[in-house]
């Protein structure tokens, strides 16, 4: 089984994140990067699969040279090679057209997996992979928390995270499957594991080797357009309900529920 | 100069740092208030290769280099300062790696370094801690086998490890010269292990006695020449208290943190303590010692990972950063006032924590006669 995996560098869940004054994008001055917390289950789910059926595990990922860093986190947890999508051109892209950056890169790979992350913790966007699968034309599922390859590789069964309950679906491979909570225990990088992180294959690509025109990707190859961003409203003081025991305070709680929040 | 750490450096950093905070933070206080040596916690850092720090690769290390250690040690430090432990079966990988033959090797570095199996370390007894020359336990040739005798005490993981490096005379009309080291298993017939200590703090790992009563091991047990032992301790020692000097430096950081924080919310007279000038000197005295102590620290490591001799530079390094640990932890409950004396805000159990540093591998004392040595020679 060859499984690619595609993966995103965003600002570490912790930051403080900042609007710019303008509104035109956040401040990236101070942001420390991390690999996509849905991401590491399909670099972990990737790993899995390559210990039990053999194969190879390939990191796919875009954005500027910063995102080296997270790639070499996914090698050093063991993925044998990556490529690298590095232009100016591919910056500023929506699912879209990250998507097609994606498929056009996977063309003349031999895979029979790919796996995303069910939504990137930045923009929330949660739509690059079913995309990404509707341009290679393959079958897709979403939010899986368990995935069974059958014996001969040529179909999975996953377990998809649905409204009350859990979806079970056979998908024929090569398939898009976008990877939620759940699914593993992500491991990490072992010392043995980054040192040999530096030596594994590394092919970075930019537009003209991806055979794209810089109008059909980023900024200018989008479908949606970011025309401002505002920080969320401040959220206001919590409100403590005074008096003598829960007979005095109950009542007035369910007051203000009803008519303040308007909740009940 | 360059103070940069390398991309590896930074990559090691980050996951010992992701690791620290997810899988030990949450746990440190139960396992200290209840004693808990937490061997799973420990079984995970060897999957990360954390055991094998001081051997190559052939031998199942990762022979990350000293600078590199330390770097490991105070992301560790910040978290759970009992990790030193980890320290110590490093050094008993290291000592067998580097005085042992083939044979030892392969019986007990290799499962030292994937942490299969831990390390032990036996030196001080009632009457020999900083005059190690008073070593009294023997270990008398008799035919192919030697016969150990004496006791051994505040030996950190005792009855928890499984491979101890003892300290004995082969010659008990010498001094130092007359030390050698054995490698001694646990189960062995005739080695015992006394009660566990109560301890002011470090309550996750036991430190308990060890007892030889006609223990017997065969020959194959001696690292190296007999009577060679204090040389081989010796230069141990040297990484040993570079990783110490590490380890406060990341103890300290976690008290300075915390003071911090506790500052910036602690309203007194209608504004934060930390608007105080008498609160601000305390806190910027505490991050210029931590500084000083890393860069002492790291610069010690840096000529060690040269190849150069850093008796005297890790002896400095060790010396400061544990009395920096121990005045900047000490400082954190005086600017968390009554609340950093209870023990529900951590900063007491640092002050506690950071005591033991001045203490072990060579008190601050014995390091100071260490670098007056080398300033005299």
């Amino acid at each position: 089984m060859n499984v690619v995996v595609c993966v995103k560098q965003v600002p570490d869940t912790e930051s403080v994140i900042k609007v710019k004054p303008d509104g035109s994008d956040i401040i990236t001055d101070d942001l420390k990067y991390v690999m996509n917390p849905y991401d590491e289950y399909g670099v972990e789910e990737a790993l899995q699969i390559k210990e039990k059926f053999g194969g190879s595990v390939t990191i796919l990922c875009m954005g500027p040279s910063r995102v080296v860093e997270t790639i070499r986190t996914g090698l050093a947890m063991g993925a044998d090679k990556a490529i690298h999508l590095d232009d100016p051109a591919l910056e500023g892209g929506d699912a879209f057209a990250t998507a097609k950056a994606l498929a056009e890169a996977l063309k003349g790979i031999e895979y029979d997996l790919v796996l995303c992350g069910k939504q990137a913790v930045d923009d929330d966007l949660s739509q690059t992979g079913q995309t990404l699968a509707e341009l290679l034309g393959f079958p897709h599922a979403s939010l899986i928390q368990k995935l069974e390859i059958a014996d001969d590789n040529k179909s999975a069964t996953v377990h998809c995270q649905v409204e009350g309950g859990l979806a079970v679906l056979d998908v024929s491979l090569p398939a898009v499957l976008t990877t939620q909570k759940g699914l593993n225990e992500p491991r990490y990088a072992s010392l043995p594991g980054i040192m040999k992180a530096k030596k594994k294959p590394l092919d970075t690509k930019d537009l003209a080797a991806l055979g794209l025109s810089a109008d059909s990707v980023g900024c200018a190859g989008s479908k949606t357009i970011i025309t401002k961003m505002t920080p969320p409203p401040e959220r206001a003081a919590g409100k403590v309900i005074e008096g003598e025991g829960p007979q005095e305070t109950v009542p007035k709680l369910v007051q203000l529920l009803r008519e303040e929040a308007k909740v009940i | 100069m360059i103070f940069k750490l390398t991309d590896d450096q930074e990559a090691i950093k980050t996951m010992v740092q992701n690791f620290a905070e997810k899988d030990l933070a949450p746990y440190v206080d139960e396992w200290e208030e209840k004693e808990i040596f937490p061997k799973e916690a420990f079984k995970k850092i060897a999957e990360l290769g954390l055991f094998g720090l001081t051997c190559p690769e052939e031998y199942g290390g990762t022979n990350m280099g000293s600078l590199t250690s330390a770097i490991i040690y105070e992301e560790l430090g910040k978290v759970y300062r009992a990790m030193s432990y980890l320290s110590i079966s490093n050094l008993v990988c290291f000592l067998i790696y580097k005085n042992g033959n083939e044979d030892q090797r392969r019986k007990w570095v290799v499962p030292l370094a994937k942490g299969e199996l831990f390390g032990g370390f036996a030196l001080t007894e009632p009457n020999a801690g900083s005059d190690a020359a008073a070593v009294q336990t023997s270990a008398m040739k008799k035919g192919d086998d030697y016969v150990i005798n004496g006791s051994k005490i505040f030996i950190s993981a005792g009855g928890e490890a499984d491979v101890y490096t003892v300290v004995a005379k082969t010659d008990k009309t010498k001094g130092a010269a007359g030390a050698s080291i054995l490698v001694v298993e646990k189960g062995t017939p005739g080695f015992s292990f006394g009660k566990t200590e109560k301890k002011m703090g470090m309550c996750s790992y036991p430190t308990r006695e060890l007892i030889f009563d006609d223990c017997i091991v065969s020959k194959d047990h001696l690292l190296g020449d007999e009577g060679k032992g204090f040389r081989m301790i010796m230069e141990a020692l040297d990484g040993g208290r570079i990783n110490i000097g590490a380890i406060s430096v990341g103890l300290a950081h976690a008290a300075l943190t915390k003071a911090l924080n506790y500052s910036k919310e602690r309203v007194q007279f209608g504004k934060a303590i930390s608007e105080f000038q008498g609160i601000q000197f305390m806190l910027a005295d505490m991050a210029t010692e931590i500084e000083a102590a890393r860069l002492l620290v790291y610069k010690a490591a840096y000529m060690k990972d040269q190849g150069l001799k850093v008796t005297k530079e890790a002896a400095m390094a060790k010396k400061f950063a544990t009395d920096m640990a121990m005045r900047v932890t000490t400082d954190a409950v005086q600017i968390l006032g009554g609340y950093g004396y209870m023990k529900d805000y951590t900063v007491e159990r640092y002050m506690r924590e950071a005591k033991v540093g001045q203490i072990v591998e060579g008190t601050n004392q014995i390091q100071r006669v260490v670098i007056a040595r080398e300033l005299l020679r």
